[in-house]
C-alpha cells in the first residue's frame, strides 16, 4: 500500500463509508518483551510493514542530574551506577575520570590497572547480555541462558571485589574504594580463559546459524552518515564500518599502553551496518577485552589504590570540562560544571543509548515488525541510561 | 473402538443392545482419548521444561513432587484453575468464549483415527489419514476467532500470522504423506501401519529415497503446523507479546495450552504411524505394540523440543517463502519421484 492511498483513506472518513484502509497504530511497550525495559514505541503499521516509529521516553526518569546538584562530588558516584545498570563499572569510570580531569589528580598505578580490568570485565558482561537478549529477540532462548551463566562468573568476581552484584559503587574519585582481594588476578585470568572458549561456542550456536543470519543480515542497515546525524557511537557506529573507539582515539586512563584492535562492521554477511554487523562487533569486542585484561593483569603493580593527596570532601576548581569515555554502549560523556564548591553546579550526561535509540525513527519505516524488533535489539539500549 | 465394544459385550453379555454397546464403547474411547490429551499436556509440559533446562545448563522444576519436580504440571493446573477468568470489555464475547473449544475439539477429533496398537483405534476409518488432516484444519479457524474476538492488536497480528501459517503448511504436510498412501494403496491408518511390518527396513521412511525426504518434509511442516519454534510465528513472545492468546487467562488459556501439547503429540503420532512403522517393532515379532508406538512418538516429541530450544525463529515472510517456494515443490517432487520409483521397481505391477 502506498502512502497516497493511506492519506486518501484518512481523508475519506467524513464521507459516506467506502472501502478504505487505515494504518494500525500499536503501542510497543512500555510493557513489551522486545523493548528491553520501559521504552514505549508508538508504531504505525500497514499489515506487517512498519510505517513509522516514534520512541517515547521518560518511564525510568529519576532526575539523576538534578540530584547531582545536591550531593557532593563523591556522593554522586552511586547515581552513575544506576545509569547503565548493566555496565555500572563503565559509568563509574566515566564520572571518576571526568572529576579527576577537573582536579588534575594522579590516580595510583594499581588503581588504574584494577579499573581497566573491571571496566573490561564489565564490558564483556554487558555485551553478553546484549548478545543474549538479541538472540532472544530472534527467538533463540538458549544462548541467553548461556550468556547469563558466564556473566554470573564476572559478577562473582565483582561481588568479592566490591560487595555488590549489580550496582558496585566501586570506583571513586582518585582511585578505587577497596584494594583487590587475594587471588583476584587468578580469578580474572580463569574467567578470561573460559570466556574465550565460550565465545567460540556462541558463534557456533548463534552467530553463524543460518536462520540467525537470515534474520539479521541486510536488516536495519544504519550507514555512517545516519550515525553522524544522530550521534550514534559505540557498536552502532563501529558496526557501520567506522573503527572509532574512545579507548583508542581519545585515550583515557591507561588504555594507550595496551595493544588491542577495534572491531568494525565489514558487511561480512550482507550490508555494512546491518544488525549482524552490530551484533558481531560486540562479540569481537569481547575477545579484544580479554586481550586487554590479560595485559593489564600481567602488568599489575602493587601499591596504593587511592590517591593520597585527596581529602574526603573534594572541592573541584571552578570551570567546566567535557570528558568522554567508552562504555559498552558507546561514548558516555560527563560535562561537568563546577563553581569551586564541594557540590557540582551541574552535571550533564551524554548517554550513548539515548542517541543510538533515536536512529530507529529513521531506519524503522519500511521494515517488517519482526525486523523492527531485531533492530531495536541490535542497538542494545538500556533505559536507565536513556532516562537517567 | 472395537476393543471397547468387545470388552463391554464380554462383561454385560446380551443385556446390552448393539446400539447401546456402540454408544458406550464410543464414549469410553472418547474419554480415553481426552485423558490421553490431558496426559500429554501434563507429561510434555514437564518434559519440555526439563529438556529446556538440560539444554540451558540448568535444572528446570525441581521442587514439587519430590523427584525432579514431577508434580509441577499438576501444581500449575491447580493454579491455573484458580485464576480469574477475564473477558475483555470490548471483546466479542461469544467468539472469545468459543474459540478455545474450537481449537481443542479440532485437536481431539483427530485422535479418533490414531492406531495406538492393533485394534486399539477409536474409529477405524477407511479414510483415516484424510480425516485427520480434515479435522485438524479447524485449528486456524479457532485461532482467527481468538485473535479477532480479543479486540487486541497483538492478538490480531498473531491470529493473522497463525492462520496464514497453518493454512500454508497444511499443504506440504499433506503432500508429504501422499507417497505413503500411494505405496499402501489405502488411507486407513491400520492398513498403513500393517504394511510396514517385519523390521526397521520395511518402515516407509526407508521404503524409497523419496519417502525418506518426505519424512523430513513432514517433520518440518508438522513443527510449523503446531506453531512451535523455529516456526512459532503466531506467538513470537518477543514480538507479539503472546500472539493470539494474549488476552486469555485461566482455564481458557489452559485449553490453548492443552491443545498445543496435544497437537505436538498428535503430529508425532501421525509421523510414527505413517513413516516409522507405528506399533511395529524395530525387529522381531510384535511386542507390546502400544508401548512401542508411544515410545516412538515420544522420541519425535523430544526431537521437536530439542529443535525448539536450539534454533532462532524465522521471520514471517521467510516462513512463507520456505513453505511455498521450497517445501511445496519438494513435496510435489517426492510424489512424482515416488510414483516413478514404484513404476520402475515394479511395485505397481
Amino acid at each position: 500500500m502506498s502512502e497516497t492511498k493511506v492519506t486518501r483513506g484518512w481523508a475519506d472518513q467524513d464521507k459516506p463509508r467506502t472501502m478504505h484502509s487505515e494504518l494500525l497504530e500499536i503501542n510497543m511497550g512500555p510493557q513489551h518483551p522486545a523493548t528491553h525495559g520501559v521504552l514505549r514505541l508508538l508504531v504505525k503499521t500497514d499489515g506487517e510493514i512498519v510505517h513509522s516509529v516514534t520512541p517515547y521516553l521518560g518511564y525510568l526518569h529519576r532526575c539523576a542530574e538534578k540530584i547531582a546538584e545536591g550531593c557532593d562530588w563523591r556522593q554522586w558516584m552511586v547515581y552513575t551506577d544506576r545509569f547503565d545498570y548493566l555496565a555500572p563499572m563503565n559509568m563509574n569510570f566515566g564520572y571518576a575520570v571526568a572529576v579527576e580531569n577537573m582536579l588534575g589528580v594522579e590516580v595510583p598505578e594499581r588503581a588504574e590497572h584494577i579499573r581497566v580490568i573491571c571496566a573490561e570485565l564489565q564490558r564483556i558482561a554487558s555485551h553478553l547480555i546484549a548478545v543474549g537478549t538479541f538472540g532472544l529477540d530472534m527467538g533463540a532462548w538458549t544462548p541467553l541462558l548461556y550468556c547469563f551463566r558466564e556473566r554470573e562468573e564476572i559478577l562473582n568476581i565483582f561481588e568479592r571485589l566490591s560487595g555488590g552484584r549489580m550496582l558496585y559503587n566501586y570506583f571513586d574519585v582518585g582511585g578505587v574504594r577497596f584494594d583487590a582481594y587475594d587471588g583476584f588476578e587468578a580469578d580474572v585470568l580463569r574467567m578470561v580463559n573460559v570466556m574465550e572458549q565460550k565465545l567460540v561456542e556462541y558463534n557456533t550456536l548463534l552467530s553463524y546459524n543460518k536462520i540467525f543470519i537470515e534474520r539479521t543480515a541486510d536488516v536495519g542497515v544504519i550507514d555512517v552518515d545516519t550515525c553522524h546525524q544522530y550521534g550514534c557511537t559505540g557498536p552502532v557506529l563501529r558496526g557501520a564500518g567506522t573503527p572509532f573507539d574512545c579507548r583508542k582515539d581519545d585515550p583515557y586512563s591507561i588504555y594507550d599502553r595496551f595493544e588491542f584492535d577495534v572491531p568494525y562492521g565489514t558487511g561480512e554477511q550482507g550490508t555494512v551496518g546491518d544488525c549482524w554487523d552490530r551484533y558481531m562487533v560486540r562479540v569481537r569486542e569481547c575477545f579484544e577485552s580479554c586481550r586487554i585484561i590479560r595485559q593489564a593483569v600481567a602488568a599489575m603493580p602493587g601499591g596504593d589504590v587511592m590517591s593520597p593527596d585527596l581529602k574526603k570532601l573534594v572541592k573541584v576548581p571552578a570551570g567546566s570540562l567535557y570528558t568522554r569515555t567508552e562504555s559498552s554502549k558507546g561514548e558516555i560523556g560527563f560535562h561537568i560544571f563546577a563553581d569551586g564548591g564541594s557540590k557540582p553546579f551541574r552535571n550533564k550526561v551524554r548517554s550513548p543509548s539515548y542517541s543510538n535509540l533515536h536512529v530507529i525513527e529513521k531506519v524503522g519505516p519500511g521494515m517488517m515488525v519482526s525486523d523492527l524488533v531485531a533492530t531495536v535489539g541490535s542497538l542494545d539500549i538500556v533505559l536507565g541510561e536513556i532516562d537517567r | 473402538m472395537q476393543v471397547m465394544t468387545d470388552l463391554f459385550a464380554s462383561i454385560f453379555g446380551d443385556s446390552m443392545s448393539p446400539t447401546a454397546l456402540l454408544i458406550t464403547g464410543g464414549l469410553t474411547m472418547a474419554l480415553i482419548m481426552s485423558l490421553v490429551m490431558a496426559l500429554c499436556a501434563i507429561v510434555f509440559t514437564w518434559l519440555e521444561r526439563k529438556v529446556a533446562g538440560f539444554l540451558q545448563s540448568r535444572y528446570g522444576p525441581m521442587r514439587v513432587g519430590g523427584f525432579h519436580g514431577v508434580l509441577q504440571p499438576v501444581a500449575d493446573m491447580v493454579k491455573i484453575l484458580g485464576k480469574e477468568d477475564i473477558i475483555p470489555q470490548d471483546a466479542d464475547k461469544a467468539l472469545f468464549m468459543l474459540s478455545p473449544f474450537v481449537i481443542f475439539v479440532g485437536s481431539l477429533m483427530a485422535w479418533a483415527a490414531i492406531p495406538f496398537a492393533p485394534g486399539f483405534i477409536a474409529s477405524d476409518l477407511d479414510l483415516g489419514l484424510f480425516y485427520i488432516f480434515a479435522v485438524s484444519s479447524a485449528a486456524p479457524a479457532g485461532i482467527l476467532m481468538a485473535g479477532w474476538a480479543s479486540n487486541n492488536k497483538w492478538a490480531l497480528y498473531g491470529a493473522a500470522r497463525g492462520a496464514a501459517q497453518m493454512v500454508s503448511y497444511e499443504i506440504p504436510l499433506a503432500l508429504a504423506v501422499i507417497p505413503v498412501v500411494m505405496v499402501t494403496g489405502s488411507l486407513n491408518m491400520n492398513a498403513i501401519v500393517e504394511a510396514q511390518g517385519g523390521g526397521i527396513w520395511n518402515w516407509f521412511i526407508f521404503h524409497n529415497p523419496f519417502l525418506f525426504i518426505g519424512f523430513f518434509l513432514y517433520f518440518i511442516a508438522s513443527i510449523a503446523e503446531v506453531n512451535r519454534g523455529p516456526f512459532d510465528m503466531p506467538e513470537t513472545e518477543s514480538e507479539l507479546v503472546a500472539g493470539y492468546h494474549t488476552e486469555y487467562t485461566g482455564m481458557r488459556f489452559a485449553f490453548f495450552f492443552l491443545a498445543e501439547y496435544a497437537n505436538l503429540f498428535l503430529v508425532s503420532c501421525i509421523a510414527t504411524a505413517v513413516f516409522l512403522g507405528g506399533w511395529q517393532p524395530v525387529a522381531g515379532p510384535v511386542f507390546a505394540p502400544g508401548l512401542v508406538f508411544v515410545i516412538k512418538a515420544c522420541l519425535l516429541v523430544l526431537l521437536q523440543m530439542l529443535v525448539r530450544w536450539t534454533l532462532p525463529r524465522l521471520r514471517v515472510d521467510q516462513l512463507m517463502h520456505t513453505c511455498w517456494k521450497v517445501m511445496v515443490p519438494l513435496a510435489l517432487l517426492c510424489v512424482l519421484g515416488s510414483g516413478i520409483w514404484m513404476m520402475v521397481s515394479g511395485e505397481l505391477l
